[in-house]
C-alpha cells in the first residue's frame, strides 16, 4: 500500500465551557467536539465524513489544518508533523493544504473581484507576479468553468455555484495536493450540485488531489468518495472502504443513518429505521456507547449502557464501535 | 371524480424591485389543484416561486412590493379566498388550512413559552377557555411526539432543539384540525435521522385527520416517499404534473428529467463506475427576466427554433386516466422523435 499522504492519530479538540452571561453562574461543561478521532488519506483519495449536525465534522477539518488548535494527536500531511510545525514552516505548508468552505456566501470577500480573490494568494506565497499572474488567474478560472469576463465580478453578482467555483479555484490557485471541502455543495441547488460534483471528481483526477470530503448527506458521498468515516458525537463510529460501508453497514447508526435517506423512486420498498429522540449534547456525552439511548439494535444490553465500545477491525479493512459489529441491524 | 378541496387557476404573482430592475414575476400562470385527503408535493429548485406560490394562497403576500394580479383564481371548498373580506379570511387561514413555514425559528415568538403559542391559536379560532386550551396544548404535543409534554409545555423556543421547534410548528399548525396544511420545506433544515421522524409524524397525523398536505420541497426523494402527485415549477411555472409513480417512472419534461438525473442516488453505482452525474447545465435565470420562448430552452439538450421562439403551453401527455392526469409544458409532446436519447 503508498503511504498515506494525511494521517491523523488520535485527534482531540476540547472546547471550554463558557460560563454565562457576565460571567456569572456555573461554568458550561466542555464540549467535547473532537474525541480521539484518527483516519488516513492515500494520495490521490478521497475520505468521506459524514455525520448529523454539531457531531465534530468541521472541527476536524480545521484542526488537522490548524486553523484551530489540536488539545492532542498527531496529524502528518505530506511527511510533515503539523502539529509540530512553528508558524513559518505551517505558512510553507498552507500552500500544500487548503480548505473550501459549504457557505458560497460567507467565505468570500464582498469588497474583492474575483481577480483580486485569486491574485492575493498567489502574491501572499509569492508564486506569481505581472503577467504570469495573469496567465495563471485565466487558467484557473477556466479549469473551474467560468467565463473569463467574472474576473472583474463582486462576490454579490455571482449565483451560488458561481461563487462555489470561485471558492475551488482560490484554493486551488497555490496547487495544493491536499484539499478539505467542508460541505462544498450542501448550499446548492441540486442540478448546480451536479456541476459542481462533477468539477471536483474531473480536478481530483487530472491534479491527483487528495480530497477530506465532509458533508452530512450520505448519497452524495457514495457519488465521491472512496474510504466513508462516520461520526457521532465527536467520535468515529465506523469506518471502511465505501463499497463495503454502503452494501453492509456494521455499525447501527450507519444503517440508521442509511435507511432515513429519501430515495427519488417511489417504488423502493425499504425497511426505514426511524431512530427515536435527537443527537444528545456533545457536552453531555450518554456514558457507555454514545449511541446507546438511541440505538434500535434488539441485542442492545447493560454493557451498552457502561461500556464505550472500541472502534475495532469487524471485517477486512471495516471498522466498527459497536458491542454487535458482528449481528448488524 | 370529487370536487378538488383547492383549485389554483392562472395564479400570477409579481414584485415591484426596488433598484429598478424590473419585475419579479415570481409566480406567472400557475394552475394545479389539491383533492381533499391527498398529498400535493410541489418541486422545484430555489426561486422558482414554491413560498411565493403558498403565501398567495394564504394572502400573506406583502403589498407592495408584491402583489396577486387580476385574473388569477384561489378557490377552497369553492370560495374564491382572493375576494374575500379580511375577517373572513382570518377564519379561514390556520383554522381551515394551516401553513409550517421554512424557519422554525423565525416563525415562533421567542418570548412566549410554546404553550402559550399553541394555546393562542386554540383560543382565537375555536373560542376555548385559557384552561381548556392549555390542556389542548399539552395533547397537541404529545401528538407531535415530544416527550414530557406536561413540562415542555412552558418552555421557550430557544428550549429545544430544531426538531422538537419543528413539531411544535406541526402541533401549533394542526391544534383546529385543519381540512389543508400548506408545509413549507418542513424538513430542509433538519438533520436526516430527524427529517424521517418529522416525514412519518407528518404521514400518520395525515392519516389519523384526513387532512390534505401540500408539501412544498426541492428533494425529489423526500415527494417520492409521501406525495401522491407531483407539480414541478420551473421559472415560476407549473412544468409537469403528474400522480407520483407516472413522473418517477416516466418524467417527461426536459427539466424533471434533468433535475433527477442530477441527484447523486444511493441506489446508483458510484461515480467511478458509472461516472459523472448529468446535471442540468447553466442556472435557473433571475424572475426579472425569463427566457422569451420556452422559459428552460437555454439549459435544454433538445431545444430547438420553435422553443426559442413560443412559449409551450401545458400539453396533455396521455399515459391512460383522465384527461389532464399527466400534463407537460414542453414542445416535445407535439414532435416526440426530437427525444433522442440521452443528448
Ligand atoms: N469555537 C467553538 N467554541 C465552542 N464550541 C464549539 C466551537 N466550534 C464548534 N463548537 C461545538 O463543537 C461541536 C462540533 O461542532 P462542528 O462545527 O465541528 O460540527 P459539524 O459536525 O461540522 O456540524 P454541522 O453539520 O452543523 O456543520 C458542536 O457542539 C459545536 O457547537
Ligand atoms: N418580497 C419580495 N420582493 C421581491 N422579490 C421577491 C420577494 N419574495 C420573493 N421574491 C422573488 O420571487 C421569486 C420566487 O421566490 P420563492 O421564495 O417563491 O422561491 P422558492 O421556490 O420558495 O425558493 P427556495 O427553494 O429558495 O425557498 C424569487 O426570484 C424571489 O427573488
Ligand atoms: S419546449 Fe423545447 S426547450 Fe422547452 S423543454 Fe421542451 S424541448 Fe426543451
Ligand atoms: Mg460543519
Ligand atoms: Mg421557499
Amino acid at each position: 500500500m503508498t503511504p498515506a499522504l494525511v494521517d491523523v492519530r488520535g485527534l482531540v479538540k476540547h472546547f471550554p465551557g463558557e460560563r454565562g452571561l457576565l460571567g456569572l453562574g456555573r461554568p458550561r461543561a466542555v464540549v467535547r467536539a473532537v474525541d480521539d478521532v484518527s483516519f488516513a488519506i492515500a494520495p490521490g483519495q478521497t475520505l468521506g465524513l459524514v455525520g448529523e449536525s454539531g457531531c465534530g465534522k468541521s472541527t476536524v477539518g480545521r484542526t488537522i489544518l490548524r486553523l484551530i488548535e489540536p488539545d492532542a494527536g498527531r496529524v502528518t500531511i505530506d511527511g510533515q508533523d503539523v502539529v509540530a510545525l512553528g508558524a513559518r514552516a505551517l505558512r510553507a505548508l498552507r500552500r500544500r493544504m487548503q480548505i473550501v468552505f459549504q457557505d458560497p456566501y460567507g467565505s468570500l470577500n464582498p469588497r474583492m473581484t474575483v481577480h483580486q480573490m485569486l491574485a492575493e494568494p498567489l502574491a501572499i506565497h509569492r508564486i506569481a507576479r505581472g503577467a504570469e499572474a495573469e496567465r495563471r488567474i485565466a487558467a484557473l478560472l477556466e479549469e473551474v468553468g467560468l467565463d473569463p469576463s467574472f474576473a472583474q465580478s463582486y462576490a454579490h453578482e455571482l449565483s451560488g455555484g458561481q461563487r462555489q467555483r470561485v471558492g475551488i479555484a482560490r484554493a486551488l490557485s497555490v496547487e495544493p495536493h491536499f484539499l478539505v471541502l467542508d460541505e462544498p455543495v450542501s448550499a446548492l441547488d441540486v442540478s448546480v450540485q451536479a456541476q459542481v460534483l462533477n468539477l471536483l471528481a474531473d480536478l481530483q483526477q487530472r491534479r491527483r488531489l487528495t480530497y477530506l470530503f465532509i458533508a452530512h448527506d450520505l448519497a452524495v458521498v457514495k457519488h465521491i468518495a472512496d474510504q466513508v468515516a462516520v461520526m457521532y458525537l465527536g467520535r468515529i463510529v465506523e469506518r471502511a472502504p465505501a463499497p463495503a460501508l454502503y452494501a453492509g453497514p456494521r455499525h447501527p447508526y450507519t444503517t440508521s443513518l442509511l435507511s432515513a435517506v429519501p430515495v427519488p423512486d417511489p417504488k423502493a420498498q425499504r425497511q426505514r429505521i426511524v431512530l427515536t429522540g435527537d443527537v444528545p449534547s456533545p457536552a453531555h456525552p450518554p456514558p457507555g456507547c454514545p449511541f446507546h439511548p438511541r440505538c434500535p439494535h434488539p441485542k442492545k444490553d447493560t454493557r451498552c449502557r457502561t461500556e464505550p465500545p472500541a472502534l475495532r477491525e469487524v471485517a477486512p479493512g471495516q471498522l466498527a464501535a459497536c458491542h454487535f459489529a458482528e449481528q448488524p441491524l | 371524480m370529487t370536487e378538488p378541496l383547492l383549485r389554483v387557476r392562472d395564479l400570477k404573482t409579481y414584485f415591484v424591485t426596488e433598484h429598478g430592475s424590473g419585475t419579479a414575476r415570481a409566480v406567472d400562470g400557475v394552475s394545479f389543484e389539491v383533492q381533499p385527503g391527498e398529498t400535493l408535493g410541489l418541486v422545484g429548485e430555489s426561486g422558482c416561486g414554491k413560498t411565493v406560490t403558498s403565501l398567495s394562497i394564504l394572502r400573506l403576500i406583502p403589498e407592495p412590493p408584491g402583489h396577486i394580479r387580476p385574473g388569477s383564481f384561489i378557490e377552497f371548498e369553492g370560495r374564491n379566498l382572493l375576494t374575500l373580506e379580511p375577517r373572513e379570511l382570518r377564519a379561514i387561514r390556520g383554522n381551515q388550512i394551516a401553513m409550517i413555514f421554512q424557519e422554525p425559528m423565525t416563525s415562533l415568538n421567542p418570548v412566549f413559552t410554546v404553550g402559550d403559542q399553541i394555546a393562542e391559536a386554540a383560543i382565537v379560532h375555536q373560542h376555548l377557555t385559557r384552561r381548556a386550551a392549555r390542556t389542548r396544548a399539552i395533547e397537541m404535543l404529545k401528538l407531535v411526539g415530544i416527550p414530557d409534554p406536561e413540562e415542555r409545555v412552558d418552555h421557550y423556543p430557544h428550549q429545544m432543539s430544531g426538531g422538537m421547534r419543528q413539531r411544535v410548528m406541526i402541533a401549533m399548525a394542526l391544534v383546529c384540525h385543519p381540512k389543508l396544511l400548506i408545509a413549507d420545506e418542513p424538513t430542509t433544515a433538519l438533520d436526516v435521522t430527524i427529517q424521517a421522524q418529522i416525514l412519518e409524524l407528518l404521514d400518520r397525523l395525515q392519516a389519523d385527520l384526513g387532512m390534505a398536505v401540500m408539501l412544498i420541497t426541492h428533494d425529489l426523494g423526500v415527494v417520492a416517499g409521501s406525495a401522491d402527485r407531483v407539480v414541478v415549477m420551473y421559472a415560476g411555472q407549473v412544468v409537469e404534473q403528474a400522480p407520483t409513480p407516472a413522473l418517477f417512472a416516466r418524467p417527461l419534461h426536459p427539466y424533471t428529467e434533468g433535475l433527477l438525473a442530477s441527484v447523486p442516488r444511493l441506489d446508483a453505482p458510484p461515480a467511478r463506475e458509472h461516472g459523472r452525474l448529468h446535471g442540468i447545465p447553466g442556472q435557473v435565470p433571475a424572475a426579472t427576466a425569463w427566457p422569451d420562448g420556452c422559459r428552460f430552452h437555454p439549459r435544454c439538450p433538445y431545444a430547438w427554433d420553435r422553443c426559442r421562439a413560443e412559449a409551450p403551453p401545458l400539453l396533455d401527455a396521455g399515459g391512460g386516466g383522465e384527461p389532464g392526469t399527466h400534463t407537460v409544458r414542453c414542445w416535445l409532446l407535439t414532435d416526440p422523435r426530437r427525444r433522442t436519447p440521452h443528448p
